[in-house]
């Protein structure tokens, strides 16, 4: 099949950037979206023109490189799939497809679909860890978790940092985000002692970076390639609440 | 020439402890003089940099992606040993030293896997305490699963995402040190070549994938956790980013490279789908614990699956071994299901087996299947268009990761001073081949538990002296990385950097891969300098050096995979026996299976670079006191 891609270009932060078009032949079913761009790249590199630049590094929907915006949907709108592994017998021959990078004030354009998401590392630094230097930890076994609890964590815990969640909210809040590692860190036993300390810390930083605040949208649980859940952003609430509560 | 392992002596049971006592101690004033690069930020690279800045040394962190929770270590699926025995069905650190030095066909040294085995424990523990959601039982307590090439189950899990959050922990425990100002964090930044004074390693040369800059690191011990090359291949399970360069650049200065020709080919993977594949995805071996393996008994048999009776299917791998059935280690049930593609009998393309669920769901319920491997399930609905609770999934071997890398000796230190080498990067645990879910515990034991103290030994023995960026054997080094990449640019041929990649791949493929013999391996000796030669000459580069230009990148990766090939074609020629996953045509057993040559090739093959010259060779005898090499048998 063929389709007419409508490209966001910009060469570097801080320049202008606009919409290219490209002409994508031969486009086969079984092929990812990454793998249709590799093609469309090699033959602008056979014509010495710059590739498309975008962020990507294990296909396989789990490192969370990849990422940007089909249509006006993040990864593409295909429910729990990242880019990488959204696949073309998805789209059909003649199709229009508008690509565009993540859009926030905290996400800065690098380069054409890469941006800068280096705010999440801050997030997570600023409180998202538990504190158990190497070497001081109990047998394994010591502290019984409950399956449920240990199940909800694991399903928190599934967040990629890919940002697409960033990129859908009409806030631009990173709420899904900090929420699911709160959730992860703050429902297990080994996280509670730093619960209230870790949720002030992470709201704040959150603050500093230039998220907006959550008003119950939605659209983030709704691109999330994880399938993360808004029961999160609740928890996340709560925890705050509480901690504000406590801090007296 | 001489290999000196550092192994202690006496029994291998209080060795570790016996030598960590022996190995000398950093004051704690002294750590903050201190400065270590760590590259990489994979399992054992994060882990390193987050325990050496618990430590108090002044840590710099490097990773080529934009943070460092994406290295390709969140890729791993299936789990992590550990010698518990919480199931009670007779595991012990001895045995999981005995199995994984049999599994790796008595090619690895008995006291670091020993090692490797005792700290297996206690990784379990550090990573439970950091948080990482483990699969747990309703009574609370950690589950287990069993895996490939084992009998009890000691495999760790965090459903099919193990890899992902033990990484997620390493990070987190690295961010911590990041906002306690321990460690730098460097992302987006590629080292480009490694600075070696006075024969000890004292730095790197990176170059900024932002702005292209090119700049020097100083420092007085320099560690690499740069993952495996299995990007050699082309297609692999690796991540597209994953790379030899940082390790290539040592070899180039000096470090020993030891058995670069063992690589691992895993058995599960999803199949070729067209030319402009891009990678391969692993399916988890785990799914070989209630997935049975079948093709069909005729060649050419084209029915669909379905239609294809239980008598006319050959469940070879529970044919030819009973005992282990779908379970034998990887390279065995690769080799197996490249023999029955070879008769003809390959489903799917012909370059398939298939990987049954029916039985399981008939006998677990799809429920019970969707909660054990519903992600993978998924993911490979994703990729195929097909419903694996419906039809068998199509199945192949595909290459995944690689025992060979950097030589090290006990401490984990290269054969330069100062340079040390962790996880995939280096050779040291897995002989010929690895077993399933002993990845990532290499790569935590020689991040959290074993480099912190050797590292130390070396800085306390070998105290810091001035070095400044000007001096000329630093600016020498940076001037080569800087002399080309302008190179790379200034070809302007006609070839993309990834049609040499995939033109590498093919042959290391064909005549390096699952199966390997002495002509094929000379036919590629013959070709490999022939493709870098026109590499060099008409290679086309688009864009600048001086903002982010991801052809840039990859070129340079292409330009060292391109060298490194070549040495693993010699390495699998000179090694006239079989072994683990580098299986010689030319040595094997009446029924088909590796024939190893203990008498002439017992050692670890060390490769010295000799500028213009054939590499060296240098070997490092394996003795084997505790467990004694046998032919492996899995029947």
């Amino acid at each position: 099949m063929k389709l007419t891609l409508h490209v966001w270009r910009q060469e570097r932060a801080g320049v202008e950037g606009r919409m290219a078009s490209y002409e994508a032949s031969d486009v086969n079913p079984d092929m990812s979206f990454l793998e249709m761009l590799d093609v469309v790249n090699e033959d602008l590199s056979m014509k010495g023109e710059a590739p498309i630049a975008f962020d990507h590094d294990c296909r396989e929907g789990i490192c969370g490189s990849c990422g940007f915006v089909i249509n006006g949907v993040a990864h593409g709108g295909h429910k729990g799939t990242t880019v990488c592994q959204l696949h073309m017998r998805h789209f059909s021959d003649g199709d229009v497809l508008y690509l565009e990078p993540f859009r926030a004030s905290a996400f800065p354009v690098i380069r054409d679909l890469v941006v800068d998401r280096s705010a999440f590392d801050r997030i997570i630094a600023s409180g998202g860890y538990v504190s158990a230097p190497t070497g001081s930890a109990p047998d394994g076994n010591a502290i019984p978790i409950a399956k449920e609890i240990a199940d909800r964590s694991m399903d928190a815990a599934a967040c990629i940092g890919c940002g697409a969640c960033v990129a859908a909210c009409p806030n631009a809040s990173a709420s899904l985000f900090t929420g699911a590692k709160l959730s992860h860190l703050n429902l297990l036993p080994q996280g509670r002692a730093e619960m209230r300390r870790r949720t002030l810390r992470m709201d704040s930083q959150v603050r500093e970076e230039l998220f907006g605040s959550c008003t119950n949208i939605g659209e983030c649980e709704a691109v999330c390639p994880k399938e993360i859940r808004l029961e999160v952003i609740a928890r996340m609430n709560r925890n705050y609440l509480l901690a504000r509560l406590l801090r007296g | 020439m001489e290999l000196k392992s550092n192994c202690p002596s006496g029994p291998i049971e209080t060795a570790w402890e016996k030598h960590k006592f022996d190995l000398k101690l950093v004051n704690p004033a002294n750590k903050r003089k201190l400065d270590v690069i760590v590259v990489g930020s994979g399992l054992a690279g994060a882990s390193a940099a987050a325990s050496l800045g618990e430590l108090g040394y002044r840590v710099q962190c490097f990773c080529f992606q934009d943070s460092p929770r994406r290295a390709h270590s969140i890729a791993a699926q299936g789990g992590i040993n550990a010698a518990k025995n919480y199931q009670n069905d007779g595991d012990s650190v001895f045995r999981l030293f005995y199995d994984t030095v049999k599994g790796g066909d008595f090619r690895s040294r008995e006291a670091n896997v020993y090692r490797l085995a005792q700290i297996s424990v206690n990784i379990i523990d550090q990573c439970v305490a950091q948080g990482v959601p483990f699969a747990r039982d309703y009574g609370g307590t950690l589950a287990n699963r069993s895996f490939g090439g084992a009998q009890v189950s000691r495999t760790f899990y965090a459903r099919g995402q193990t890899g992902q959050q033990l990484l997620l922990g390493a990070y987190q425990a690295l961010e911590r040190q990041v906002a306690s100002g321990s460690v730098t964090m460097r992302p987006r930044t590629e080292m480009l070549d490694l600075i070696v004074v006075d024969g000890r390693a004292r730095g790197i040369v990176t170059r900024d994938l932002v702005d292209g800059k090119i700049r020097v690191h100083l420092a007085d011990a320099v560690v690499l956790g740069t993952g495996g090359y299995g990007n050699v291949f082309y297609l692999s399970t690796n991540a597209k980013g994953s790379n030899c360069t940082a390790a290539w650049r040592a070899y180039k200065r000096g470090a020993g490279f030891a058995n670069p020709c063992f690589s691992q080919i895993h058995p599960t993977c999803i199949p070729v789908s067209g030319e402009y594949q891009s990678k391969l995805t692993l399916m988890s071996e785990s799914l070989r614990n209630d997935g049975r393996i079948w093709v069909p008994r005729k060649a050419g048999d084209r029915r669909p699956a379905s239609e294809i009776p239980p008598e006319e299917r050959d469940y070879y791998l529970e044919r030819r071994y009973p005992s282990f059935g779908n379970l034998v280690p990887r390279d065995v049930a690769s080799r197996a299901a490249k023999a029955v593609c070879d008769e003809g009998r390959g489903v799917g393309t012909g370059l398939g087996v298939y990987l049954d669920f029916s039985d399981a769901v008939g006998r677990l319920g799809e429920q019970t299947v969707r909660e054990r491997y519903g992600n993978l399930f998924d993911m490979y609905e994703r990729i195929t268009g097909e419903n694996p609770y419906r039809v068998p999934m199509r199945i192949f071997p595909a290459v995944h990761y690689v025992m060979g890398g950097l030589w090290v000796d006990y401490d984990l230190m290269t054969t330069i001073p100062g340079l040390f080498c962790i996880g995939e990067a280096n050779f040291s645990d897995h002989g010929a081949n690895r077993l399933g879910a002993s990845a990532l515990m290499q790569g935590l034991a020689d991040g959290y538990f074993i480099l912190p103290y050797t590292l130390g030994d070396y800085l306390a023995k070998n105290p810091g002296t001035p070095l400044s960026e000007d001096e000329a054997p630093v600016e020498d080094v940076r001037r080569e990385v800087e002399e080309r990449t302008s190179r790379l640019l200034a070809i302007g041929g006609h070839r993309t950097a990834a049609s040499f990649h995939r033109e590498l791949g093919k042959l290391m493929w064909e005549e390096c891969g699952m199966a390997r013999n002495a002509q094929g391996l000379e036919r590629a000796l013959g070709k490999i300098p022939e493709l870098r030669e026109e590499f060099w000459q008409n290679v086309t580069v688009p864009g600048s050096g001086s903002d982010l230009n991801s052809s840039l990148e990859y070129a340079g990766r292409v330009a060292d995979f391109l060298e490194l090939g070549e040495l693993m074609c010699l390495d699998a020629l000179e090694r006239k026996e079989s072994c683990g996953g580098h299986f010689r045509e030319e040595y094997q057993t009446a029924d088909g299976e590796a024939l190893r040559d203990d008498a002439n090739f017992s050692f670890a093959a060390a490769w010295f670079h000799q500028e213009g010259r054939r590499p060296e060779l240098v070997r490092e005898p394996l003795e084997f006191a505790y467990v004694k090499p046998t032919q492996r048998s899995y029947k």
